[in-house]
């Protein structure tokens, strides 16, 4: 049961001093405090011409190299230092080097059974004839995601940087594309005709054959997204928009990604707690093997091309 | 393999992953849904890193959590012990009171289609720096730096005007070199070591100390993984980009990287120096010593520059700079006490410097935006809620009892008498830099607090920005726990040292 106090007797509460003071109705230092108020500085018309005088001469007495003769010769010994400086550092890694173990050496400390256990049982392990594909995307599986995240974010910043939102500087950059480059050039539209085509597939022949060829999400996705920018050079953006707009963007990038999460969680919470791993690893050598590889190549795939085009299209026109 | 896990031990990786799905998912949303997402999942990683805290304590002992099927030294893992959850739970909680602060501020600085992105900067530096906190991988924690950086500089730049645009390239260079010497300090050690996990780095490098063999690529390594880790951290001779930075950008970021961004980088550090090179290591190879002269001469010159300034944001900025100093003064010193000191003078630059940050937008809010310090007279008595936190946060920087400051002091020169080559310098310097700081900060209560009339400034109430006087009390709150009931934290942080080794 709460007691409803009279007000006089509340009046003398430290509550009510409190929550008085801090409404705002009543300052206890006011009146009670001596507290000299500090006099307001006007400055009168004379003394600001004088400031700006002064401001003046220090500007051009001061940072002026001519009459400074001590910044000048701060300047010189500054960019002195830093070309010392630089080559002392130079000199320093170089002579490190130089007491690494030699390259190739085959008692070197980096020849251990790290290495050892990568190249031997790497295929049976990870069902990827590439070992360095199963290598990344299989024992450093978390290492190969915070790196797609890095071209996320990456993006991400481009985005802050130079996306438009003003939608009149929308509609002129839509309009004025192409200010600096011939619009419809036929040579370039003829080869990009059948240039583009040939790209595309060989970069997603390029992810499909991660694990079994050189290459992999990351190789491939740049060459999808090379073509990408080639069409979209050739043919403008119009063009690019009917299959590649900031919606399909959004989706196809999110999706991927979160595909690739989901795949990496799966695999690091079954493999810590030592529960069984349902992905099938296949039979190595086959184009559907190798579990999680082949999705996450193509969900890597997907994210490289989208953030290449991206970074093209934001560049140019600041807006997908 | 078979090893049982219980379910509250996968939280760290939940966590990590939880916030890179944020970060994503909410890519593709409004800014609505993305303030949302963020919000619930600063949460929902608040309660994680909160059991796994309570696990760890009452396990007491820290535990490896395989990221995969394959164990260390062929995959990637996670090490988990009581400074790293503790941390973690500290630091979510510091990032969703900054975020929830500085709300109002973002608003308004930035444009209204590009908010959303600030969630997903944010998320993801989360995710990076609970990473940087749990990894046992130097290469993991190398990729998640990458990750901090970009974030860091998002964050910057994302209010956009010409001196954030040029704070962010700024950072981005001095960061970069940092990250560079880090990355080839990582190179030289895969190459002396044949290894990246942490534990087994260390191993070798025991037999290499033993053997006496390949002594300079040691020494240069040590030298320049400091270097790129002191420059990212924004230690004294390289903490050029530092003011602009956090003077500039707005108030959510400024107090997120002041407050944590520089304070991951330090871990790493920590734990470079426990788990990577060794502790006894570390202290043999003299760099310790320059690291020491650096927070000495970071102490004093980082306290001059921010007496000497006309702007109250860049002040506190420029009082980082000292802070920096006294944490690298503990690493310095060489012994367990100074580093158990130093952890607790991370944990309470954190909460006090977000604290100054927010509390600082409130007073200029009320001068007419103007953050210099004639206008800012008076402010206290028109934003009674910033006043009072204000003046909290900077007691406690100058070090007075009842407040964080003073234990982080007081263990500081505790570990300093233990030490008798470098007592008096510590001693020394710390008295100057204790005066410095109260020159400037009491300067700045004062006033705040001389009354003055006849202004056309507004007043604002604690009613009409609730959840920012909510979050002004937390942080205030947070100081007074941290400077009444210090003890059982620095045990948590003793046993946290213990463990981490």
């Amino acid at each position: 049961m709460s007691r409803v106090k009279p007000e006089d007797e509340y009046k003398k509460t430290k509550a009510f001093h409190f929550f008085r003071w801090l409404s705002g109705e009543k300052d206890p230092y006011i009146g009670n405090l001596e507290m000299k108020p500090q006099k307001e500085y006007i400055e009168g018309k004379e003394a600001l011409k004088e400031r700006m005088r002064e401001n003046r001469m220090v500007m051009d007495k001061v940072y002026n190299t001519r009459y400074n003769k001590w910044l000048l010769l701060f300047r010189r010994f500054y960019r002195i230092m830093a070309v010392l400086f630089c080559m002392m550092l130079a000199g320093l890694l170089l002579f490190t080097v130089s007491y690494l173990p030699p390259t190739g050496n085959a008692s070197n400390p980096d020849n251990n059974e790290v290495a050892e256990r990568y190249i031997e049982s790497g295929m049976q392990e990870t069902g990827a004839v590439n070992i360095v594909t199963g290598m990344i995307l299989t024992y450093r599986a978390f290492d190969t995601f915070g790196e797609t995240n890095v071209l996320f974010i990456a993006t991400c910043c481009v985005m802050i940087m130079l996306m438009i939102e003003d939608e009149e500087l929308k509609k002129q950059e839509l309009t004025n594309d192409r200010r600096f480059e011939p619009k419809n050039d036929a040579i370039l539209q003829g080869a990009a005709m059948i240039l583009v085509p040939v790209i595309f597939i060989f970069g997603i022949y390029i992810i499909l054959n991660g694990h079994l060829s050189p290459g992999g999400g990351f190789s491939g996705g740049a060459t999808i997204g090379a073509g990408m920018i080639l069409y979209a050079s050739a043919f403008g953006f119009k063009k690019t928009q009917r299959f590649f707009d900031e919606k399909i963007y959004k989706v196809t990038k999110v999706s991927a990604l979160c595909t690739y999460g989901l795949i990496g969680i799966y695999y690091y919470v079954t493999g810590a707690n030592g529960w069984e791993n349902h992905i099938p690893l296949g039979v190595p050598g086959h184009i559907v093997s190798a579990g999680i590889i082949f999705p996450i190549n193509i969900c890597v795939g997907i994210e490289v091309a989208c953030t290449m085009y991206a970074f093209y299209a934001l560049f140019r026109r600041g807006g997908l | 393999m078979s090893v049982e896990l219980e379910f509250v031990q996968n939280f760290p990786c939940f966590s990590i992953m939880f916030c890179m799905f944020a970060g994503i998912i909410s890519s593709a949303f409004k800014e609505k849904v993305a303030r949302i997402l963020n919000i619930a999942v600063l949460t929902i990683n608040i309660i994680l890193s909160a059991a796994v805290f309570v696990f760890t304590v009452n396990a007491g002992k820290a535990y490896v959590y395989v990221m995969g099927r394959f164990p260390a030294p062929w995959g990637n893992e996670l090490r988990i012990g009581i400074l790293e959850t503790g941390l973690a739970l500290f630091f979510c909680v510091i990032m969703l009171l900054s975020l929830l602060g500085g709300r109002h501020k973002l608003m308004q600085e930035v444009e209204e289609g590009k908010q959303g992105l600030y969630y997903v900067l944010s998320d993801l530096m989360l995710s990076s720096l609970l990473a940087l906190l749990y990894t046992n991988d130097l290469f993991t924690a190398y990729v998640f730096v990458e990750i901090n950086t970009i974030s860091a500089c998002g964050l910057i730049m994302i209010r956009q005007n010409g001196r954030t645009i040029e704070a962010a390239v700024r950072y981005m260079i001095m960061s970069l070199l940092g990250s560079g010497l880090f990355l080839v300090g990582i190179c030289m050690l895969y190459d002396l070591t044949g290894h990246l996990l942490m534990s087994n780095i260390k191993i070798e490098i025991a037999h290499m100390v033993a053997e006496g063999s390949y002594r300079p690529p040691l020494l240069v390594t040590i030298a320049i993984m400091s270097v790129g880790l002191a420059i990212k951290s924004a230690l004294f001779p390289f903490h050029a980009w530092l003011p602009d930075a956090y003077g500039y950008s707005t108030v959510s970021s400024a107090a997120i990287l002041s407050s944590l961004v520089s304070k991951g980088y330090i871990f790493l550090m920590f734990k470079i120096i426990y788990r990577v090179i060794g502790f006894d290591v570390f202290h043999d190879s003299k760099i310790v010593n320059i690291l020491f002269i650096f927070a000495l001469m970071g102490m004093v010159f980082g306290s001059l520059s921010a007496i000497k300034e006309n702007d109250v944001r860049r002040m506190i900025a420029f009082s980082s700079v000292a802070q920096v100093g006294y944490i690298y003064m503990g690493v310095g010193m060489g012994t367990h006490a100074g580093m158990v000191a130093a952890v607790f003078h991370v944990i309470s630059h954190v909460a006090t410097k977000s604290l100054l940050f927010i509390a600082a937008i409130g007073l200029t809010d009320v001068s007419g935006g103007s953050r210099k310090f004639i206008e800012l007279t008076g402010s206290g008595y028109r934003n009674k809620c910033a006043g009072a936190a204000f003046s909290v946060g900077s007691l406690s920087m100058v070090g007075v009892p009842m407040f964080s400051g003073f234990i982080s002091k007081l263990l500081f020169s505790q570990a300093a008498v233990q030490n008798t080559v470098k007592m008096l310098p510590i001693l020394i310097v710390l008295g100057i830099s204790t005066i410095l700081n109260a020159v400037y900060f009491m300067k700045t209560v004062i006033r705040i607090y001389t009354p003055v009339n006849n202004r056309e400034y507004s007043t604002v109430t604690w009613r009409d920005n609730k959840v920012y006087a909510a979050v002004l009390f937390c942080f205030v709150v947070l100081n007074i726990l941290l400077g009444v009931c210090s003890q059982p934290i620095v045990d948590l942080i003793e046993s946290g040292l213990m463990m981490f080794a």
